[in-house]
């Protein structure tokens, strides 16, 4: 096991109280371990952590743009293999949902079709924070955003989450997983075993935004473990293809985990929404069914 | 030998070591080449097939920043593709340098010569050297990697070369020994790298306070890179026996009373028709723009101060004012009284003859300019 007591990424930086990713970053860079190479797509994380002439990155870091950070590191990774520097340095690339599963595709497929030697962590606040809570391909059915408002006409966002790992499994990375900052030890433990696979590999961190979601800083730990004890988030682990672990739970409704948040406020006030919740509650349940997290 | 292949062989005497690319009309033989060179172990690199051109230069950025010297060739759509990386591996002051096929921008898709392509990133802090032939299109490589690594400099040139018409042209080429590249190239040395060692935060967003610094210092240094090229270039003739010390080169133009000014190919089709003007007694001259950006304004106006008439050829138009380099002649040239007519011309692939040439020059004369040369009216 890596040191744990190492700390790659300093306080002080910009960050909201309570934000879901500074605290992932701080556990994943932990569970990564020394000699780490970070490539950060543009968003929150880049943003309040690297202000010029202030950086709270405390191991090499390069910024490109938005949608390229997987492709700055095939070209990191090329490198490093031909100064032979690849057995000891090791590559992590850090990109939102935004970044991820909508404008960053076509370099993220390219990147996993060649099997570079990386891991990718998504971290899933689940819309554009950065630009001020506008949807992404990651957002939740029904979640209130400023590009998916909900009103008189409208529910929220209209589309389901995009099931992202399933493509990188078809890409055929030999490790993807699942994770939530709310679960802190599993999340080192994955990203750890993601360093010691050779290809590829991808985690989405599931980090619950106070800002964007509507809830007290306080409590992001505690909507991250609502995620997952209701069957919206699921923690997985898929090696080679296969499911080789799940996070089982004792499930509750969905409904605390959605009157916690105001971007689901609209679905309880002024009268609770039944038929909307119940399509939330169906999703769990599919969720459930699809990857046998129910404890008997 | 082939232009592409000639210059595929001189990439690989530079000793880049990685080479992220992604084929494209008519860039292809030049990356199909490298290709080949790498899988018959000539050049100890790693070629990456990326997905697209953006990926190309974003893994160069990638690869520059952890310490290896890169190269990539595009032209065109690639390179229109590319561009918030163009801009972007600039700002980071990357010494990559990229080969243009110069080609025509789409719509109408067209995969034939002009250079609207690399003049579309005039603005991106790029440094941008223009091949006359297939010798100088090779010869700019080494020296490019030269000028863009120099620590005083750090910033990424291309190397632009009309498209099919010298990409795919077969001519003799001197290219030269492992030996004497190396000894004026010498290793990769980067400025900066991504090391654990010495952990640097690359890329970082800068606020109003700080913004305009950045582009400053960028815009100083791509000004610098005029006396590089001309420092370097004249060291370049000393070893490899070719002079690239001057950033605009004349033909026949000290005694000229008009000056054609052109930039890639068609400076030899001027030459040729110069040599024909000058023996019917018209005195005729060139002014060949080996480099766009930075632009030789200086260079520029002392060479056609004492011409009365300055015919700009433009494979380029900024669409709603003139072609590129005729708005840059102007500039160069203000306050002189000098009329300076812009044509635009060989445009998607359009020929240019000697005839042509002839026909511009009898335009200007008759202070007929700032027109789309060579129209077919039947079709308009």
């Amino acid at each position: 096991m890596v040191d744990r007591s190492i700390e790659n990424f300093e306080c002080g930086h910009r960050a909201c109280g309570g934000c879901g990713v500074s605290s992932a970053v701080r556990m994943i860079l932990k569970g990564y371990g020394e000699n780490t190479i970070v490539v950060n797509s543009t968003g929150c994380l880049e943003v309040f952590s690297t202000p010029y002439p202030e950086t709270a990155w405390k191991t090499p870091w390069i910024h490109s743009l938005f949608e390229n950070a997987s492709a700055v590191a095939s070209g990191i990774e090329a490198s490093l293999k031909k100064q032979g520097r690849l057995d000891t340095e090791k590559i992590l690339i850090f990109g939102g949902d935004g970044a991820t599963v909508d404008i960053g595709t076509l370099c993220i497929s390219g990147a996993f079709e060649r099997g570079h030697d990386f891991t990718y962590i998504c971290y899933d606040n689940e819309a554009y924070m950065n630009t001020g809570i506008q949807r992404s391909g990651a957002t939740p059915y029904d979640a209130d955003t400023t590009t998916s408002p909900a009103g008189k006409c409208s529910t929220g966002n209209s589309l389901p989450k995009k099931d992202y790992p399933q493509i990188l499994v078809a890409h055929g990375s030999p490790y993807v997983a699942t994770a939530s900052m709310a679960y802190p030890g599993d999340l080192m433990k994955k990203v750890e075993k993601a360093r010691n696979i050779k290809g590829p590999c991808y985690i989405q961190v599931h980090t619950p935004c106070c800002t964007g979601w509507g809830f007290d800083g306080a409590k992001t730990m505690e909507i991250g473990r609502m995620a997952v004890e209701c069957g919206l988030w699921v923690n997985y682990e898929i090696i080679d293809g296969e499911l080789a672990a799940v996070k089982k739970v004792k499930r509750v409704p969905v409904d605390d985990y959605l009157k916690a948040q105001k971007r689901f406020r609209h679905l309880f006030k002024p009268v609770r929404n039944d038929a909307e919740i119940a399509k939330i509650q169906a999703i769990a349940d599919k969720n459930a069914k699809k990857y046998g997290i129910d404890i008997e | 030998m082939e232009g592409s292949i000639a210059i595929a062989e001189t990439v690989r005497l530079c000793r880049p070591q990685v080479i992220p690319a992604y084929p494209i009309t008519p860039q292809t033989h030049i990356v199909e080449g490298l290709a080949s060179i790498i899988a018959d172990g000539r050049l100890d690199a790693e070629y990456i097939c990326v997905e697209s051109e953006f990926s190309a230069l974003s893994a160069c950025i990638g690869a520059s920043t952890a310490g290896s010297r890169v190269y990539s060739a595009t032209t065109s759509q690639g390179l229109a593709l590319m561009t918030e990386v163009v801009f972007n591996s600039a700002g980071m002051r990357l010494p990559i340098v990229m080969g243009i096929a110069n080609r025509a921008i789409s719509a109408p898709l067209s995969i034939w010569n002009d250079q609207q392509d690399s003049i579309m990133m005039r603005d991106s802090g790029w440094i941008q050297l223009y091949a006359e032939d297939n010798q100088e299109a090779i010869d700019m490589h080494i020296l490019a990697y030269k000028v863009c690594e120099d620590h005083n400099i750090l910033l990424p040139a291309f190397v632009c070369f009309d498209g099919f018409i010298l990409s795919h042209v077969y001519e003799p080429v001197d290219i030269p020994s492992q030996e004497l590249v190396d000894e004026f190239l010498g290793p990769f040395n980067p400025y900066q790298k991504l090391d654990p060692k010495d952990p640097i935060s690359f890329g970082m967003y800068a606020t109003p306070e700080y913004y305009m610094e950045f582009r400053y210092e960028h815009d100083q240094a791509v000004h610098r890179a005029a006396e590089a090229i001309k420092k370097y270039g004249k060291e370049f003739g000393e070893m490899f026996g070719r002079d690239y010390s001057e950033l605009v080169v004349g033909y026949k133009l000290e005694d000229a009373d008009i000056a054609i000014v052109a930039m890639g190919s068609i400076c030899g089709t001027v030459k040729d028709a110069i040599d024909e003007m000058r023996a019917d007694g018209k005195k005729v001259g060139l002014l060949n723009l080996r480099c766009f950006r930075p632009f030789p304004s200086t260079d520029v106006a002392k060479a056609l101060a004492h011409v009365n008439t300055i015919a700009v050829l433009d494979k380029n138009v900024s669409l709603g004012a003139k072609g590129a380099a005729a708005i840059e002649i102007k500039e160069a040239c203000y306050g002189s009284n000098i009329p300076v007519y812009d044509y635009i011309l060989g445009l998607g692939g359009r020929d240019v003859r000697k005839k042509d040439i002839k026909k511009i020059v009898e335009l200007a004369e008759k202070g007929e300019g700032d027109m789309f040369y060579g129209l077919r009216e039947e079709v308009l």
